[in-house]
């Protein structure tokens, strides 16, 4: 790591289409999350906020722009400075609306699955993946397939999941849209609890004001531009 | 962790059957395999047996097994006299078809050339040889008749006193093994009115000749049975199988014979090539060729399902990638699945086709060459069905998680 960021952005953009068809959905988007800041970005539907982050998370790469992960540059537009599967692998944990769980796995096996890609053994990775199970309440479910969980117990083992490889960067898209607001309220506070205990950069996507408290910095989105809520209320 | 053995337990009912329909119909293509090889071997399985070194058949003939052939008994003699013969044996070989239970039999009759030929070579799963010159015969289990049974062919009755296995001729017939007299007198079964006929005819034939009109008292030998008159010929045999003494080079005899005018000389490995290249020929291709095809469909439909098994995981396999998964895990969830479809279904295709295939009305013959060879198909085609999803998985972007 280079410097105290997490996550570094610069002026990211992304079009879809060309021509008459083109859609401009993120422009000249910057963020800077240091390592240990929860970042909320809020914003209407289609304003942009699940593109910029499946960009920062190197799925969808944007069209410009530059992405630093942990003061590394990943990419620039569409060209790769690093194997981006492998990267996300090492550093960057999600956890999504829907949980996402692999339904032929239990939840014990659907943490234990992120640990062993990343090279541990299946003892270790057992291990850490019941703790996880076990500090986020569902140990107790460990071995039930996820389709036996309720929704917010899915939630719970998603983010057990993206926790599983001591991540510098998680990224959550809406995670708290399935739960009720005090089981979503508990995500969020984890998020900043494991923000703040591993050092880690946490950026949520949310619709939901009733957290907001919880987080250090709150962007908002809206027609692909980024802006800090303090410039958005300033203006 | 193995995510195909993960995948499978979860949907294991579905995985089941999915094999066990992989399973039967390479049951069908073990059984296709079979059937040409069982048309092979009931084919070659008298030339390769007999025991003789070359076949003396009729003129310009292909031999008994491919048509009709006939040549005069005297011939036996004619072969012992050159030397480097051993042994000259009479040959009948003919098909009947009788009625047993009201239901069709169709017995090969084969003749031996008794007493030097007694059936000693035709293995036996109960039983004896011929034990005598008449009124006795082998036969082949699947002729349906029991040891000591007592079986009414033409005018005469033979007791069966031996049995065999596997004993076919190239038409599926169950071979009935008898002396060449009894094999004759099968064949020449003719009804008391027709020899009464025959005889008149005869008679009637003489009052015209000019033997008879130089000497009538010939016309009286007309009305004898026809095995006491000489001008008569004794019943044709189909073969003569000859066997060289030792160190004797059978091509030079076979020479030597093949320059009479009367016969033809087939080697043991010709008659062989003639019956697959003529009688089983067309039922040989038509079924290897029905072999290829449905091993092309086999590999068709293990392709299909393999791909439509990974469409059904493709959310995981993007979720997959999406944590980070590398190419080896994933191509490894489908490859695995893959092989494991195809090991199953290879495994069942042959353990029901053991139980099914001695059902079957003809021989269904599993070598090991051709199990290890369609062992090696399936497992050419479960890796190659399996391309066809890692190339969708593959395509798959981590985004499709998201959706």
């Amino acid at each position: 790591m280079k410097n105290g960021f997490a996550i570094q952005t610069e002026i990211l953009t992304k079009v879809y289409g060309s021509g008459n068809t083109e859609v401009v959905a993120m422009q000249e988007a910057t963020m800077n999350v240091s390592r240990g800041e929860v970042v909320a970005l809020l914003g209407p539907s289609g304003s942009g906020k699940s593109t910029f982050l499946t960009a920062i998370g190197l799925i969808n790469p944007p069209t410009s722009g530059r992405v630093f992960i942990g003061g590394q540059l990943v990419l620039e537009g569409s060209r790769a400075y690093t194997n981006l599967r492998a990267f996300r692998r090492k550093h960057l944990g999600f956890v999504f609306q829907k949980a996402n769980l692999i339904p032929f796995l239990s939840a014990l096996e659907n943490v234990e699955i992120a640990l062993e890609i990343n090279g541990s053994s299946h003892r270790a990775a057992r291990i850490r993946a019941m703790e996880l199970l076990d500090y986020l309440g569902v140990g107790d479910r460990a071995e039930n397939l996820p389709s036996m969980l309720s929704g917010g117990q899915q939630q719970r083992v998603a983010v057990a999941r993206a926790l599983a490889n001591h991540p510098s960067v998680i990224l959550a898209d809406e995670p708290t849209a399935a739960l009720d607001s005090q089981r979503g309220r508990q995500v969020m506070e984890l998020f900043a609890q494991i923000a703040h205990e591993q050092s880690a950069g946490v950026v949520v996507v949310t619709h939901d004001h009733r957290a907001l408290d919880v987080f250090d910095t709150l962007y908002e989105m809206e027609d692909g531009v980024i802006r800090k809520q303090s410039e958005v209320v300033a203006s | 962790m193995n995510l195909a053995v993960k995948d499978i337990r979860h949907n294991l009912g579905r995985f089941a059957l999915t094999a066990l329909g992989i399973g039967l119909l390479l049951m069908i293509v073990m059984g296709m395999g079979g059937i040409y090889r069982g048309i092979i071997e009931d084919a070659t399985l008298l030339p390769d047996r007999i025991g003789a070194d070359f076949w003396i058949i009729q003129r310009d003939t292909r031999g008994p097994f491919a048509e009709l052939s006939r040549v005069t008994p005297n011939l036996v003699h004619r072969a012992l006299a050159v030397p480097g013969v051993r042994r000259a044996r009479e040959f009948v070989y003919h098909t009947i078809q009788r009625e047993r239970g009201g239901k069709p039999l169709r017995v090969a009759v084969l003749g031996l050339s008794w007493p030097i030929d007694k059936g000693e070579w035709i293995p036996l799963t109960a039983g004896r040889p011929l034990g005598q010159n008449h009124f006795e015969m082998i036969a082949d289990q699947t002729l349906g008749f029991q040891l000591g049974e007592l079986i009414s062919l033409g005018k005469d009755t033979y007791t069966v006193v031996g049995l065999t296995k596997s004993m076919i001729s190239s038409g599926g017939d169950g071979i009935g093994f008898f002396t060449v007299a009894d094999a004759q007198s099968i064949q020449f079964d003719t009804a008391g009115e027709a020899i009464r006929l025959e005889r008149a005819a005869r008679e009637a034939r003489g009052e015209h000749s000019e033997f008879v009109t130089k000497q009538p008292s010939l016309l009286e030998q007309a009305v004898r049975p026809a095995q006491e008159l000489p001008a008569i010929a004794r019943p044709q045999i189909s073969a003569v199988l000859v066997s060289v003494a030792t160190g004797v080079d059978s091509r030079c005899v076979a020479d030597i014979i093949a320059g009479w005018g009367d016969v033809s000389v087939y080697t043991k490995e010709g008659q062989r090539d003639l019956l697959l290249k003529g009688s089983v020929e067309k039922i040989r291709r038509q079924i290897g060729l029905f072999r290829v095809l449905l091993t092309l469909i086999a590999a068709i439909i293990m392709a299909l399902i393999l791909y439509t098994m990974t469409l059904d995981k493709i959310h995981s396999i993007a979720l997959l990638k999406l944590i980070g998964a590398p190419n080896t895990v994933i191509l490894g969830l489908i490859m695995q699945q893959g092989l494991l479809l195809g090991l199953l279904g290879f495994g069942i295709a042959f353990a029901v086709g053991q139980r099914v295939f001695p059902m079957f009305p003809r021989r269904v013959i599993l070598a090991e060459t051709d199990l290890f060879q369609l062992g090696m198909i399936v497992l050419v085609i479960s890796v190659a069905s399996s391309f066809l999803g890692i190339w969708k998985a593959m395509n798959v972007s981590p985004n499709e998680a998201l959706s």
